[in-house]
């Protein structure tokens, strides 16, 4: 059999379909290959072959079955494997959220975004590692220890989503699911040469994610390339009753054609608040680069400004610990989880808290509570929702003279593991680019753009106005169909 | 900003987490550093600005209310780490 690694979601399904290989065989493959090189990585947390293969055989079935009787519908997914960040249920596999305050915890049930990608057909691979409840941008606040970028195993992958971003990379995966709440699909894709979308707030459900800022997180997808991660993107998103923040529009239709790039019409902002002192000049010249060729398509480069973009950082690193203080407010011992044995109850909850929460989801519990409490609440935490309505006000109000806005995503190319070693508020500027689309709740993709002196992956972000992830999409795959750095691969 | 050991205790207590004394110094130190960092948004003029508590306005979000079947009771009580006669266990609240 031809190395099926190398075959993009599409040229998988079209092979499954023509019966050229099976999905027990493509999903043998990808396990083989985890077996072999995860060791190295550890992008995975969890990976269960007998339910993997269980799955492709059943996708095997409905594969010969169709192909007997092709008038019959064929869910649209059928036997393409798929991995799932460890935020995200999925049913009778293990859901950790990298924490040990779930270890050994079974989901009986799956979230939606899953579960329409089961229904869709989906075969999954497992589950991979990520950031302690999704807070991190390195994967070093995993509890079961950091995954290695497969570009430089001494570097990071990014985080949160730093499982799923080093899985694709490093072809563990075909595309992996991933979760966004501010820049953890996004910069991680950077930092590992993939493309992955944050859709706008409330595209995708987020029932049966484990919840870290309900006001922030979105589903979001990561693979090679724009044309590949837009079927799952599609079918994850649209309304779903068990989230009323789930939008009622319409998931649109989005073709991407093989024919010639042509982006005119297309109005691109460059906003001057990212490119900035600080910036690696690497990032900022490949990211000007990839602007340059989209005006060679047609596109139309203009000045924006989004004036309250460094505000984002206080502002967001205010509203998601508030909202994680109450979120995790959950996890007390006695429902799901270990439990610290005492006498009394309160006893119980302060025990298993404290030892079974890592070090940054304490802290940003004990800021969240802090920025909650009596007292300091309208200074800090009412304070940073007003400003969060000036940063969103920014993104409309160019949003009125342009369809997308092109940024850098972190300022830097990926860093090495232990880099920012203690110190929070160093860890935390990695995330100035990518926090405002979230506060602002729009919708945005990274993308590879080239490499900088060190062979380190640079991405780009595109972002534009709430549910006009066509436009997204359209753009990252024009500029796809005419430069070859989304194809490069890590030597592993 | 600076916070007193005692306050860090204070937030420890209402977010119910036991922490040790090295931790306790460490978030002294931490916190204040992300507070002082933070405190730079109140020199921003917000008169007159409403706070975003959605960022997509849905509206009000309502459905029929249909009974459905909920998840498998005692599928839910394996993942617990003490049941007995099919319901969560814990020690007494009140004497």
């Amino acid at each position: 059999m031809n190395e099926t690694v190398d075959l993009s979601p599409g040229e998988l399904l079209s092979g499954l379909r023509a019966g050229n290989f099976s999905s027990r065989e493509v999903t043998s493959e990808y396990l083989q290959r985890i077996e072999d090189l995860d060791p190295g990585l550890h992008a995975f947390l969890h990976v269960n072959p007998k339910i993997s293969l269980k799955q492709a055989d059943e996708a095997d079935l409905i594969l010969q079955a169709w192909r007997l009787d092709p008038s019959q519908d064929l869910p649209p997914l059928t036997g393409l494997p798929l991995a799932v960040k460890d935020v995200l249920c999925v049913k009778g596999m293990p859901c950790t959220s990298g924490s040990k305050i779930l270890e050994n915890y079974i989901p009986p049930f799956d979230a939606t975004a899953v579960k329409r990608l089961k229904q869709a057909g989906v075969v999954i691979l497992g589950k991979t590692n990520t950031d302690e409840f999704a807070m991190g941008s390195s994967t070093e606040n995993s509890a079961y220890g950091p995954t290695r970028n497969p570009w430089d195993l001494e570097r990071v992958p990014g985080g949160s989503s730093g499982g799923s971003a080093a899985a694709v990379s490093a072809r563990l995966a075909p595309a992996a699911l991933g979760t966004d709440t501010g820049g953890s699909v996004r910069q991680p894709a950077s930092f590992c040469g993939v493309t992955g979308i944050k859709p706008t707030y409330g595209r995708v459900s987020r029932y049966g994610l484990v919840a870290y800022g309900s006001s922030l997180d979105v589903v979001g997808v990561l693979g090679i390339s724009a044309k590949d991660i837009l079927p799952i993107f599609r079918i994850m998103a649209g309304n779903d009753s068990l989230d009323a923040t789930s939008i009622g529009l319409p998931v649109p239709e989005i073709k991407l054609t093989d024919d010639a790039p042509d982006l005119s019409g297309l109005r691109i902002g460059i906003p001057e608040e990212y490119f900035i002192a600080g910036i690696q000049p690497e990032v900022q010249q490949k990211v000007l680069e990839a602007v340059d060729m989209f005006a060679e398509l047609g596109a139309a480069v203009k000045q924006v400004s989004l004036p309250h973009t460094e505000q984002a950082l206080p502002v967001y690193y205010l509203i998601a610990p508030a909202e994680a203080s109450a979120n995790l407010a959950r996890f007390d011992g006695i429902r799901y989880g270990p439990r610290i044995a005492a006498e009394e109850m309160w006893d119980i909850f302060r025990h298993t808290r404290g030892r079974k929460f890592g070090p940054e989801v304490k802290q940003r519990i004990m800021l969240g509570t802090y920025a909650l409490s009596a007292g300091y609440y309208e200074a800090f935490y009412g304070q940073a929702q007003k400003v969060r309505t000036l940063i969103k006000s920014d993104f409309d109000l160019a949003f009125q003279n342009v369809d997308l806005i092109a940024a850098p995503v972190a300022p830097s190319t990926a860093f090495r593991i232990g880099e920012h070693g203690d110190d929070p508020l160093s860890m935390y500027l990695e995330d100035i680019f990518t926090l405002p689309a979230n506060l602002a709740g729009v919708p945005g993709m990274s993308f590879p753009v080239g490499f900088d002196k060190q062979g380190l992956p640079v991405g780009m972000q595109l972002m534009c106005a709430h549910f006009q992830e066509a436009l997204l999409f359209k753009a990252a795959h024009a500029y796809q169909k005419i430069t070859a750095w989304h194809t490069q691969r890590p030597q592993l | 900003m600076k916070l007193t050991l005692e306050e860090v205790q204070h937030i420890a207590e209402l977010a119910r987490l036991q922490l040790t004394p090295e931790e306790m110094t460490r978030y002294a130190e931490q916190l204040s550093e992300i507070l002082d960092y933070a405190a730079r948004l109140q020199s921003i003029d917000t008169s007159g600005i409403s706070p975003t508590d959605r960022v997509i306005d849905a509206g009000n979000v309502l459905r029929e209310d249909i009974p459905l079947p909920g998840l498998d009771k005692q599928q839910l009580l394996e993942n617990a780490p003490d049941t007995e006669k099919g319901q969560f266990k814990v020690p007494p609240i009140l004497e």
